[in-house]
Protein backbone atom coordinates (compact mmCIF):
# COMPACT_ATOMS: atom_id res chain seq x y z
CA UNK A 1 0.00 0.00 0.00
CA UNK A 2 1.36 3.44 -0.96
CA UNK A 3 1.18 6.36 1.48
CA UNK A 4 -0.81 9.28 0.12
CA UNK A 5 -1.32 12.95 0.99
CA UNK A 6 -4.18 14.90 -0.65
CA UNK A 7 -4.63 11.96 -3.00
CA UNK A 8 -1.02 12.14 -4.23
CA UNK A 9 1.51 9.35 -3.57
CA UNK A 10 4.15 10.28 -0.98
CA UNK A 11 6.90 9.28 -3.40
CA UNK A 12 5.52 11.67 -6.04
CA UNK A 13 5.37 14.46 -3.44
CA UNK A 14 8.98 13.77 -2.45
CA UNK A 15 10.02 13.73 -6.11
CA UNK A 16 8.29 17.06 -6.77
CA UNK A 17 9.82 18.65 -3.65
CA UNK A 18 13.32 17.53 -4.66
CA UNK A 19 12.81 18.70 -8.22
CA UNK A 20 11.46 22.02 -6.92
CA UNK A 21 14.60 22.47 -4.80
CA UNK A 22 16.79 22.02 -7.90
CA UNK A 23 14.72 24.36 -10.10
CA UNK A 24 14.38 26.97 -7.35
CA UNK A 25 18.14 27.08 -6.87
CA UNK A 26 18.71 27.75 -10.57
CA UNK A 27 15.81 30.20 -10.74
CA UNK A 28 17.09 32.24 -7.78
CA UNK A 29 20.62 32.20 -9.17
CA UNK A 30 19.91 32.99 -12.85
CA UNK A 31 16.40 34.49 -12.90
CA UNK A 32 15.38 31.99 -15.53
CA UNK A 33 14.68 28.33 -16.11
CA UNK A 34 11.41 27.65 -14.26
CA UNK A 35 9.01 26.71 -17.03
CA UNK A 36 12.00 25.72 -19.18
CA UNK A 37 12.53 22.76 -16.82
CA UNK A 38 9.16 22.10 -15.17
CA UNK A 39 6.73 22.07 -18.10
CA UNK A 40 8.58 19.47 -20.24
CA UNK A 41 9.13 17.28 -17.14
CA UNK A 42 5.41 17.34 -16.29
CA UNK A 43 4.48 16.49 -19.86
CA UNK A 44 6.84 13.51 -19.88
CA UNK A 45 5.25 12.40 -16.57
CA UNK A 46 1.94 12.15 -18.42
CA UNK A 47 0.16 15.39 -17.47
CA UNK A 48 -1.98 17.10 -20.13
CA UNK A 49 -0.24 19.97 -21.93
CA UNK A 50 -2.54 22.69 -20.52
CA UNK A 51 -2.11 21.36 -16.95
CA UNK A 52 1.69 21.16 -17.40
CA UNK A 53 1.90 24.71 -18.81
CA UNK A 54 -0.55 26.22 -16.27
CA UNK A 55 0.97 24.48 -13.23
CA UNK A 56 4.47 25.37 -14.48
CA UNK A 57 3.45 29.02 -14.76
CA UNK A 58 1.87 29.08 -11.28
CA UNK A 59 5.04 27.50 -9.90
CA UNK A 60 7.23 30.08 -11.69
CA UNK A 61 5.04 32.90 -10.35
CA UNK A 62 5.31 31.74 -6.73
CA UNK A 63 9.03 30.95 -6.95
CA UNK A 64 9.73 34.36 -8.51
CA UNK A 65 7.92 36.01 -5.56
CA UNK A 66 10.20 34.21 -3.10
CA UNK A 67 13.38 34.81 -5.14
CA UNK A 68 12.50 38.50 -5.61
CA UNK A 69 11.93 38.95 -1.86
CA UNK A 70 15.33 37.37 -1.18
CA UNK A 71 17.05 39.56 -3.81
CA UNK A 72 15.29 42.57 -2.27
CA UNK A 73 16.82 41.67 1.12
CA UNK A 74 20.22 41.79 -0.59
CA UNK A 75 19.45 45.16 -2.26
CA UNK A 76 19.49 43.54 -5.70
CA UNK A 77 16.15 44.68 -7.17
CA UNK A 78 15.87 47.94 -9.13
CA UNK A 79 12.10 48.60 -8.99
CA UNK A 80 12.22 51.66 -11.25
CA UNK A 81 14.03 49.69 -13.94
CA UNK A 82 11.68 46.74 -13.36
CA UNK A 83 8.53 48.82 -13.95
CA UNK A 84 10.01 50.37 -17.11
CA UNK A 85 11.03 46.92 -18.34
CA UNK A 86 7.49 45.60 -17.72
CA UNK A 87 6.01 48.46 -19.79
CA UNK A 88 8.41 47.99 -22.73
CA UNK A 89 8.29 44.19 -22.59
CA UNK A 90 4.47 44.10 -22.61
CA UNK A 91 4.36 46.26 -25.77
CA UNK A 92 7.06 44.10 -27.39
CA UNK A 93 5.22 40.85 -26.58
CA UNK A 94 2.07 42.14 -28.32
CA UNK A 95 4.02 43.00 -31.49
CA UNK A 96 5.91 39.68 -31.31
CA UNK A 97 2.60 37.81 -31.13
CA UNK A 98 1.46 39.56 -34.34
CA UNK A 99 4.60 38.28 -36.07
CA UNK A 100 3.96 34.78 -34.73
CA UNK A 101 0.33 34.82 -35.91
CA UNK A 102 1.48 35.88 -39.38
CA UNK A 103 3.94 32.99 -39.56
CA UNK A 104 1.20 30.61 -38.35
CA UNK A 105 -1.07 31.85 -41.15
CA UNK A 106 1.52 30.92 -43.77
CA UNK A 107 2.38 27.62 -42.03
CA UNK A 108 5.98 28.47 -41.15
CA UNK A 109 5.65 29.23 -37.43
CA UNK A 110 6.97 25.96 -36.00
CA UNK A 111 10.06 25.79 -38.22
CA UNK A 112 11.03 29.47 -37.95
CA UNK A 113 10.38 29.69 -34.19
CA UNK A 114 12.32 26.46 -33.53
CA UNK A 115 15.35 27.62 -35.54
CA UNK A 116 15.37 31.11 -33.94
CA UNK A 117 14.83 29.68 -30.43
CA UNK A 118 17.70 27.20 -30.72
CA UNK A 119 19.89 29.84 -32.41
CA UNK A 120 19.19 32.41 -29.68
CA UNK A 121 19.74 29.97 -26.80
CA UNK A 122 22.98 28.71 -28.35
CA UNK A 123 24.14 32.14 -29.54
CA UNK A 124 23.57 33.91 -26.22
CA UNK A 125 25.03 30.93 -24.33
CA UNK A 126 28.18 30.90 -26.50
CA UNK A 127 28.56 34.70 -26.29
CA UNK A 128 28.24 34.84 -22.50
CA UNK A 129 30.54 31.87 -21.95
CA UNK A 130 33.16 33.38 -24.30
CA UNK A 131 32.95 36.83 -22.66
CA UNK A 132 33.20 35.40 -19.16
CA UNK A 133 36.08 33.02 -19.90
CA UNK A 134 37.92 35.76 -21.82
CA UNK A 135 37.95 37.62 -18.50
CA UNK A 136 37.80 41.17 -19.87
CA UNK A 137 34.28 41.37 -21.15
CA UNK A 138 32.69 43.20 -18.29
CA UNK A 139 33.21 40.51 -15.70
CA UNK A 140 34.23 41.05 -12.13
CA UNK A 141 31.73 43.72 -11.14
CA UNK A 142 31.58 44.41 -7.43
CA UNK A 143 28.79 42.58 -5.66
CA UNK A 144 27.86 45.61 -3.55
CA UNK A 145 24.54 46.66 -5.07
CA UNK A 146 24.74 50.14 -3.58
CA UNK A 147 28.24 50.80 -4.85
CA UNK A 148 29.19 52.64 -8.04
CA UNK A 149 29.97 50.45 -11.04
CA UNK A 150 33.55 50.70 -12.27
CA UNK A 151 33.52 52.08 -15.85
CA UNK A 152 35.99 49.37 -16.92
CA UNK A 153 33.49 46.70 -15.89
CA UNK A 154 30.67 48.00 -18.10
CA UNK A 155 30.38 46.11 -21.43
CA UNK A 156 31.19 48.18 -24.55
CA UNK A 157 27.65 47.92 -25.98
CA UNK A 158 26.21 49.20 -22.70
CA UNK A 159 28.69 52.12 -22.72
CA UNK A 160 27.48 53.06 -26.22
CA UNK A 161 23.82 52.84 -25.17
CA UNK A 162 24.53 54.89 -22.02
CA UNK A 163 26.22 57.55 -24.21
CA UNK A 164 22.93 58.35 -26.00
CA UNK A 165 21.77 61.07 -23.62
CA UNK A 166 18.23 61.62 -24.93
CA UNK A 167 16.14 63.09 -22.06
CA UNK A 168 14.66 62.10 -19.72
CA UNK A 169 17.69 60.38 -18.19
CA UNK A 170 17.01 57.69 -15.56
CA UNK A 171 19.36 56.92 -12.64
CA UNK A 172 19.64 53.23 -11.82
CA UNK A 173 21.26 51.23 -9.02
CA UNK A 174 25.04 51.09 -9.30
CA UNK A 175 25.26 54.78 -10.28
CA UNK A 176 24.22 54.10 -13.89
CA UNK A 177 22.40 56.79 -15.86
CA UNK A 178 20.54 55.72 -19.03
CA UNK A 179 18.03 57.40 -21.30
CA UNK A 180 14.44 56.30 -20.65
CA UNK A 181 14.06 55.64 -24.37
CA UNK A 182 17.04 53.28 -24.41
CA UNK A 183 15.57 51.26 -21.53
CA UNK A 184 12.20 51.08 -23.26
CA UNK A 185 13.87 50.11 -26.56
CA UNK A 186 15.80 47.26 -24.90
CA UNK A 187 12.64 46.14 -23.04
CA UNK A 188 10.62 46.28 -26.25
CA UNK A 189 13.23 44.23 -28.14
CA UNK A 190 13.34 41.54 -25.44
CA UNK A 191 9.52 41.48 -25.29
CA UNK A 192 9.36 41.19 -29.07
CA UNK A 193 11.52 38.06 -28.99
CA UNK A 194 9.64 36.70 -25.97
CA UNK A 195 6.24 37.14 -27.65
CA UNK A 196 7.49 35.82 -30.96
CA UNK A 197 9.00 32.70 -29.43
CA UNK A 198 6.21 32.19 -26.88
CA UNK A 199 8.65 31.87 -23.97
CA UNK A 200 9.10 33.65 -20.61
CA UNK A 201 12.24 35.35 -21.85
CA UNK A 202 14.39 35.35 -18.69
CA UNK A 203 17.26 33.98 -20.77
CA UNK A 204 17.02 37.06 -23.03
CA UNK A 205 16.26 39.74 -20.40
CA UNK A 206 18.97 38.97 -17.85
CA UNK A 207 21.84 39.22 -20.39
CA UNK A 208 20.15 42.24 -22.04
CA UNK A 209 20.06 44.11 -18.72
CA UNK A 210 23.77 43.46 -18.21
CA UNK A 211 25.20 43.69 -21.74
CA UNK A 212 22.91 46.40 -23.17
CA UNK A 213 22.06 48.61 -20.18
CA UNK A 214 25.11 47.89 -18.00
CA UNK A 215 23.27 46.75 -14.86
CA UNK A 216 25.47 44.57 -12.57
CA UNK A 217 24.63 40.85 -12.88
CA UNK A 218 23.08 40.33 -9.38
CA UNK A 219 20.78 43.35 -9.91
CA UNK A 220 19.97 42.13 -13.44
CA UNK A 221 18.88 38.77 -11.95
CA UNK A 222 16.84 40.40 -9.15
CA UNK A 223 15.13 42.88 -11.49
CA UNK A 224 14.39 40.14 -14.03
CA UNK A 225 12.74 38.08 -11.27
CA UNK A 226 10.68 41.12 -10.22
CA UNK A 227 9.36 41.30 -13.79
CA UNK A 228 8.57 37.56 -13.80
CA UNK A 229 6.35 38.05 -10.71
CA UNK A 230 3.97 40.08 -12.89
CA UNK A 231 4.17 38.08 -16.12
CA UNK A 232 3.91 34.78 -14.20
CA UNK A 233 1.04 36.06 -12.05
CA UNK A 234 -1.02 37.22 -15.03
CA UNK A 235 -0.28 34.02 -16.97
CA UNK A 236 -1.23 31.83 -13.99
CA UNK A 237 -4.46 33.74 -13.49
CA UNK A 238 -5.49 33.35 -17.14
CA UNK A 239 -4.82 29.60 -17.12
CA UNK A 240 -6.45 29.20 -13.68
CA UNK A 241 -9.67 30.64 -15.12
CA UNK A 242 -9.90 27.43 -17.17
CA UNK A 243 -9.15 25.31 -14.09
CA UNK A 244 -5.83 24.10 -15.52
CA UNK A 245 -3.62 24.82 -12.47
CA UNK A 246 -3.12 21.63 -10.44
CA UNK A 247 -2.33 22.56 -6.82
CA UNK A 248 -1.20 19.02 -6.02
CA UNK A 249 1.70 19.65 -8.43
CA UNK A 250 2.40 23.27 -7.49
CA UNK A 251 2.35 22.88 -3.67
CA UNK A 252 5.14 20.27 -3.31
CA UNK A 253 7.23 21.84 -6.09
CA UNK A 254 7.00 25.16 -4.25
CA UNK A 255 7.95 23.58 -0.90
CA UNK A 256 11.29 22.64 -2.49
CA UNK A 257 11.81 25.69 -4.67
CA UNK A 258 11.16 28.14 -1.80
CA UNK A 259 14.31 26.81 -0.15
CA UNK A 260 16.25 26.49 -3.41
CA UNK A 261 15.40 30.06 -4.50
CA UNK A 262 16.72 31.46 -1.19
CA UNK A 263 19.97 29.52 -1.59
CA UNK A 264 20.31 30.49 -5.28
CA UNK A 265 19.60 34.19 -4.63
CA UNK A 266 22.07 34.26 -1.73
CA UNK A 267 24.68 32.57 -3.94
CA UNK A 268 24.62 35.49 -6.42
CA UNK A 269 26.12 37.69 -3.71
CA UNK A 270 28.88 35.18 -2.94
CA UNK A 271 29.94 33.60 -6.25
CA UNK A 272 32.20 35.55 -8.64
CA UNK A 273 30.24 37.22 -11.46
CA UNK A 274 32.31 35.61 -14.21
CA UNK A 275 31.44 32.22 -12.74
CA UNK A 276 27.73 33.15 -12.72
CA UNK A 277 28.02 34.03 -16.41
CA UNK A 278 29.87 30.82 -17.29
CA UNK A 279 27.20 28.69 -15.59
CA UNK A 280 24.43 30.71 -17.25
CA UNK A 281 26.13 30.29 -20.65
CA UNK A 282 26.64 26.53 -20.20
CA UNK A 283 23.01 26.16 -19.10
CA UNK A 284 21.84 27.94 -22.26
CA UNK A 285 24.14 25.92 -24.53
CA UNK A 286 22.87 22.62 -23.11
CA UNK A 287 19.32 24.03 -23.24
CA UNK A 288 19.82 24.77 -26.95
CA UNK A 289 21.01 21.19 -27.49
CA UNK A 290 18.01 19.80 -25.60
CA UNK A 291 15.50 21.93 -27.52
CA UNK A 292 17.16 21.02 -30.84
CA UNK A 293 16.96 17.29 -30.00
CA UNK A 294 13.28 17.64 -29.01
CA UNK A 295 12.43 19.55 -32.18
CA UNK A 296 14.18 16.94 -34.33
CA UNK A 297 12.25 14.26 -32.43
CA UNK A 298 8.96 16.03 -33.16
CA UNK A 299 9.86 16.70 -36.80
CA UNK A 300 11.06 13.17 -37.56
CA UNK A 301 8.46 11.58 -35.23
CA UNK A 302 11.06 9.83 -33.05
CA UNK A 303 9.50 9.80 -29.54
CA UNK A 304 12.68 8.61 -27.82
CA UNK A 305 14.41 11.89 -28.73
CA UNK A 306 11.91 13.75 -26.52
CA UNK A 307 13.05 11.61 -23.57
CA UNK A 308 16.69 12.21 -24.53
CA UNK A 309 15.97 15.96 -24.61
CA UNK A 310 14.53 15.82 -21.09
CA UNK A 311 17.50 13.83 -19.81
CA UNK A 312 19.90 16.43 -21.28
CA UNK A 313 18.07 19.38 -19.71
CA UNK A 314 17.59 17.71 -16.31
CA UNK A 315 21.20 16.50 -16.34
CA UNK A 316 22.38 20.02 -17.20
CA UNK A 317 20.22 21.49 -14.42
CA UNK A 318 21.58 19.04 -11.84
CA UNK A 319 25.16 19.61 -13.02
CA UNK A 320 24.92 23.41 -12.96
CA UNK A 321 23.05 23.48 -9.63
CA UNK A 322 25.78 21.28 -8.13
CA UNK A 323 28.46 23.59 -9.53
CA UNK A 324 26.70 26.64 -8.03
CA UNK A 325 26.66 24.99 -4.58
CA UNK A 326 30.32 23.96 -4.83
CA UNK A 327 31.31 27.47 -6.00
CA UNK A 328 29.39 29.04 -3.10
CA UNK A 329 31.11 26.81 -0.55
CA UNK A 330 34.50 27.52 -2.12
CA UNK A 331 33.83 31.29 -2.10
CA UNK A 332 32.82 31.14 1.57
CA UNK A 333 35.99 29.23 2.46
CA UNK A 334 38.16 31.67 0.48
CA UNK A 335 36.46 34.58 2.21
CA UNK A 336 37.14 32.95 5.58
CA UNK A 337 40.84 32.40 4.81
CA UNK A 338 41.28 35.84 3.17
CA UNK A 339 43.15 38.36 5.37
CA UNK A 340 41.19 41.36 3.95
CA UNK A 341 37.44 41.91 4.30
CA UNK A 342 35.37 40.97 1.23
CA UNK A 343 32.88 43.27 -0.52
CA UNK A 344 30.57 40.34 -1.15
CA UNK A 345 28.00 41.29 1.45
CA UNK B 1 -5.88 16.76 -8.12
CA UNK B 2 -6.81 18.98 -5.17
CA UNK B 3 -10.42 20.15 -5.31
CA UNK B 4 -9.50 23.81 -5.63
CA UNK B 5 -7.41 22.94 -8.66
CA UNK B 6 -10.68 22.44 -10.52
CA UNK B 7 -12.03 25.90 -9.66
CA UNK B 8 -12.77 27.96 -12.76
CA UNK B 9 -13.79 31.51 -13.63
CA UNK B 10 -12.50 34.74 -12.14
CA UNK B 11 -13.29 33.79 -8.52
CA UNK B 12 -11.80 30.34 -8.87
CA UNK B 13 -8.67 31.72 -10.56
CA UNK B 14 -8.26 34.40 -7.89
CA UNK B 15 -8.59 31.73 -5.18
CA UNK B 16 -6.04 29.42 -6.80
CA UNK B 17 -3.50 32.19 -7.49
CA UNK B 18 -4.12 33.64 -4.02
CA UNK B 19 -3.47 30.24 -2.40
CA UNK B 20 -0.26 29.80 -4.39
CA UNK B 21 0.85 33.30 -3.35
CA UNK B 22 -0.06 32.58 0.28
CA UNK B 23 1.96 29.37 0.26
CA UNK B 24 4.91 31.28 -1.23
CA UNK B 25 4.79 33.95 1.47
CA UNK B 26 4.35 31.43 4.30
CA UNK B 27 7.31 29.40 3.00
CA UNK B 28 9.38 32.57 2.62
CA UNK B 29 8.73 33.48 6.26
CA UNK B 30 9.26 29.91 7.58
CA UNK B 31 12.48 29.33 5.62
CA UNK B 32 13.60 32.86 6.55
CA UNK B 33 13.20 31.98 10.22
CA UNK B 34 15.12 28.75 9.73
CA UNK B 35 17.85 30.66 7.89
CA UNK B 36 18.11 33.15 10.76
CA UNK B 37 18.45 30.39 13.37
CA UNK B 38 20.45 27.79 11.48
CA UNK B 39 22.15 29.93 8.79
CA UNK B 40 25.17 31.18 10.79
CA UNK B 41 25.97 27.69 12.10
CA UNK B 42 25.59 26.23 8.60
CA UNK B 43 27.82 28.89 7.04
CA UNK B 44 30.42 28.30 9.77
CA UNK B 45 30.29 24.56 9.09
CA UNK B 46 30.70 24.81 5.29
CA UNK B 47 33.32 27.55 5.45
CA UNK B 48 35.39 25.47 7.87
CA UNK B 49 35.30 27.96 10.77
Amino acid sequence: MTAELFGVAATTLALFTGFGLLVGLLFGFFGMGGSFLVTPALMVMGYETDVAVASGLAFVFATSVIATLKHRDLGQVDYKLGVLMIAGTTAGIEVGKIGLHYLQSIGLADTVVSVIYVGLLGGIGAFITYQATKGDGGGGLEHDADGEVDADDVPDIAKTIQSYRVPPMISLQGGITVSLWMILAVAFATGLLSGFLGVGGGFIRMPALFYLIGVPVPIAVGTDLFEIVFSGGIGSFLYAMDGAVDLSIVAPLLAGSALGARVGAAATSIVDEDEIKVYFGVMLLLGALAVAVRKIGNFADIPVLRQVSLVIILGAAALVAGAVVVSSIRALREEESSPTPSTAD
Amino acid sequence: MLELGNATGVTGAATVVGLVLLEAIVLYVVYGGLERFLGPALVDAVSGR
